[in-house]
């Protein structure tokens, strides 16, 4: 074990002195071979040394993400080992498919509920704390299960589902609850439908942090004379919030919420580790997984539930890069 | 402000937030109790009831033959059934497995094999009979008693040793500690290019980058998984592994690396490029004697994000790491063992919590970096 972490700070010595030496190396090297002889080979110098910068990044980029978005996209259209070309076949089949049209159907409840109700309880969360002497302990404890893994949530959760028959003691917090109120202990993550809402639950409470601490950093952004004038001017709290607070924050609140709505699209590890899809909860991150492994693996279908997820997701990367652009011409 | 004042509205303000952590700490709380408990308590009761003392059922075993004293002409076995139960109070006993409580305390019970028995309250036994007794071995003696609250790291040794969680913490540290400082270099160096260095294509380009932070990783899984084997078998190697871990959560992790310190680098101060520019030094010279040096605060930043995303990632690592006890990290041992030991609570709760001990230790210990880097990712012009 000790020789691993041993191994593991070797890699990291070994890549930090590789890529520096790569940095320094290119950049010594075009300086002696190109640079100082005229202004003209200067100006060479000049315009190649831009993409000895970014070349190791922009290679990494290249093989890790814009190789494989085309590769996937031309394997939707293969067969299930990505060599005999099938047309449409697999998007006619995807069409067909009780589970593909369930995890659409289950994704885009998933995508009403998550990004809605944690932008909600983050903003409520915001403002709330923002009035209390002990707001920064609150938060930073709402915010904590931004830290743990999808995985380790899910025990958390799954812990606080825990199931026993109605004759046993349950050591589940919430059917603890249910029985202590008089009901009948149920067996939450089995319940078709509902229990979709019980797997968003967690989420929600991964990423109302993530949505309270960007909102709390926009409202005190707030010019504080906006809000006294209107105090002055006799407005209550609740008019305050909605009439002056929200309206200036509406760019974050937007981008908190396609933010999360893309964690949503990709939610896989606690459809996994919950429940794997079962009791009518599937979505598209597990069933393109599931796909992938499948029987050995069926590249054409995985490819093709990938390419849905990507679809879902254009719009808010158009979003995103016209944001960008309008930034960068303020 | 003047409102200053215990009014109605603010204590209503206290109440709705302390609310809210509640619920949002309850169920953290919940199975970090869980997993410091006994696992025959664990799996009959409640967390919340750790700390209020339960009623137990147990059984011990009287002495043998040659513990035996005579006394008043008959012999006599005495000795303590709580030996090594400190606090526990005995309220019943019996003698047979079907009834375990069918005596009070302080009460003679027969023995079937002859003679009888007294249980104390507080396990002191005398188990007594006009023959001498031959036993070599003790008799069972079953109880129902009062245990006190107990805690324990039994749950986190078992898990540690037996179940593997020791070797996945190590596997895990074996993936993060690369995966998180690979990028870095990388990316600062391409983070000043898109800010500071004119070339065709820079806006563009940097688009791009913008764009890729959002493409969804399951876009590129099938494709490198193929390209891997294909690597793998054309130099004879594992296809899976460590190295093509690192490399991917590298390219995986560069966009957001590059955006960050882009914003980062971007917003320093134009004079201090210029002046350092006036006094004929090249952008190689100015971004490491200068800009690396200023741009400490953003490496953290993307370094604490990348650790605890290396750290929590299931897919990448269920994707390039093989399930052998030298590479399965540990999330992906917490989801075998969800399925494997699904009502073992007592080995669930402690495994989960040592796999979120060190993002927490992380998160609480550099939460400033953390929110600062959230918000330079996030906000505009942040």
């Amino acid at each position: 074990m000790l020789g691993q972490i041993t191994s593991a700070l070797i890699a990291v010595v070994v890549a930090v002195a590789a890529a520096a030496a790569y940095f320094a190396g290119s950049n010594w090297l075009l300086d002696r071979l190109v640079g100082g002889a005229s202004p003209a080979r200067d100006r060479a110098v000049g315009r190649i040394r831009p993409w000895l910068f970014a070349a190791p990044a922009l290679l990494f980029l290249a093989v890790y993400l814009v190789y494989p978005v085309y590769e996937t996209l031309r394997l939707s259209f293969f067969g299930r080992n990505g060599e005999t070309f099938v047309g449409l076949a697999n998007y006619a089949w995807a069409f067909g498919d009780g589970e593909f049209l369930e995890s659409i159907r289950n994704n885009i409840v998933w995508l009403i509920v998550v990004p809605t109700l944690s932008t909600v309880f983050g903003l409520v969360i915001a403002v709330l704390t923002d009035r209390i002497w002990w707001g920064n302990i609150a938060k930073s404890l709402i915010f904590m299960p931004m830290a743990i893994s999808f995985v380790g949530a899910s025990v958390i959760w799954k812990f606080v589902y825990d199931y026993r028959s109605a004759e046993s003691t349950q050591i589940g917090l919430l059917n603890a609850i249910v029985t202590g109120l008089g009901g009948e202990p149920e067996a939450w993550i089995t319940l078709p439908f509902w229990n979709n809402l019980f797997l968003m639950a967690i989420l929600v409470w991964i990423q109302t942090g993530f949505a309270m601490v960007i909102l709390a950093a926009a409202l005190r952004g707030i010019p504080e004379d906006t809000i006294e004038a209107a105090r002055i001017d006799g407005a209550g709290e609740l008019r305050i919030f909605w009439r002056i607070m929200v309206p200036q924050i509406t760019g974050t609140i937007l981008v908190v919420w396609t933010t999360i709505t893309i964690i949503v699209l990709k939610v896989f590890d606690i459809v996994l580790a919950m429940t794997n899809g079962q009791w009518d909860t599937e979505v598209l991150a597990n069933l393109m997984f599931d796909w992938m492994f499948r029987g050995g693996g069926d590249f054409g279908r995985g490819s093709t539930v990938a390419v849905f997820i990507m679809i879902a997701v254009i719009p808010i990367m158009v979003w995103n890069i016209r944001r960008f652009r309008a930034e960068r011409r303020d | 402000m003047a409102a200053r004042r215990l009014t109605g509205g603010r204590i209503a303000v206290h109440l709705a937030v302390l609310a809210l952590v509640v619920i949002w700490t309850l169920p953290t709380l919940g199975l970090f109790i869980s997993s410091l408990r006994d696992k025959d308590l664990l799996a009959v009761s409640g967390w919340w009831t750790a700390l209020s003392s339960v009623e137990r059922r147990d059984f011990a075993r009287t002495g043998t033959a040659a513990d035996q004293v005579e006394r008043d002409g008959r012999y006599v076995i005495a000795g303590n059934l709580l030996e090594g139960r400190q606090g526990w109070t005995i309220s019943r006993f019996g003698t047979k497995v079907s009834a375990p409580g069918e005596f009070a305390a302080g009460n003679p019970a027969p023995l079937p094999g002859g003679g009888e028995i007294t249980v104390e309250r507080d396990g002191d036994y005398a188990w007594t009979s006009a023959e001498p007794f031959t036993q070599d071995r003790g008799r069972r003696i079953l109880f129902v008693a009062e245990a006190p609250p107990h805690f324990t790291i039994a749950n986190y040794v078992e898990v540690l040793t037996s179940e593997g969680i020791g070797q996945s913490f190590v596997n895990s540290l074996t993936v993060a500690l690369p995966a998180t400082v690979i990028p870095i270099l990388i990316a600062a160096f391409a983070a000043y290019a898109f800010s500071w260095m004119r070339f065709p294509g820079r806006e563009p380009l940097f688009a791009v980058v913008v764009g890729l932070l959002v493409v969804p990783l399951q876009m590129s899984l099938i494709p490198l998984l193929r390209l891997y084997n294909d690597v793998g078998t054309a130099f004879g190697t594992e296809s899976k592994g460590y190295v093509g871990i690192w490399l991917a959560h590298t390219g995986f992790g560069l966009p957001l690396a590059i955006y960050l310190l882009r914003n980062y680098i971007g917003s320093l101060p134009r004079e201090i490029i210029e002046s350092a520019r006036v006094d004929g030094a090249n952008h190689y010279r100015i971004f490491t004697r200068v800009v690396l040096p200023l741009s400490i605060p953003a490496l953290a930043s993307f370094a604490i994000f990348q650790f605890l995303w290396v750290w929590n990632d299931l897919l990448v690592a269920m994707v390039f790491l093989g399930k052998s006890e030298g590479q399965i990290v540990l999330t992906s041992r917490l989801r075998e063992l969800l399925g494997s030991r699904g009502d073992n609570w007592e080995i669930l709760t402690a495994s989960a919590f040592v796999s979120i001990v060190v993002p927490l230790i992380v998160f609480f210990s550099l939460q400033r970096y953390f929110v600062r880097g959230l918000l330079a990712g996030s906000v505009k012009g942040g």
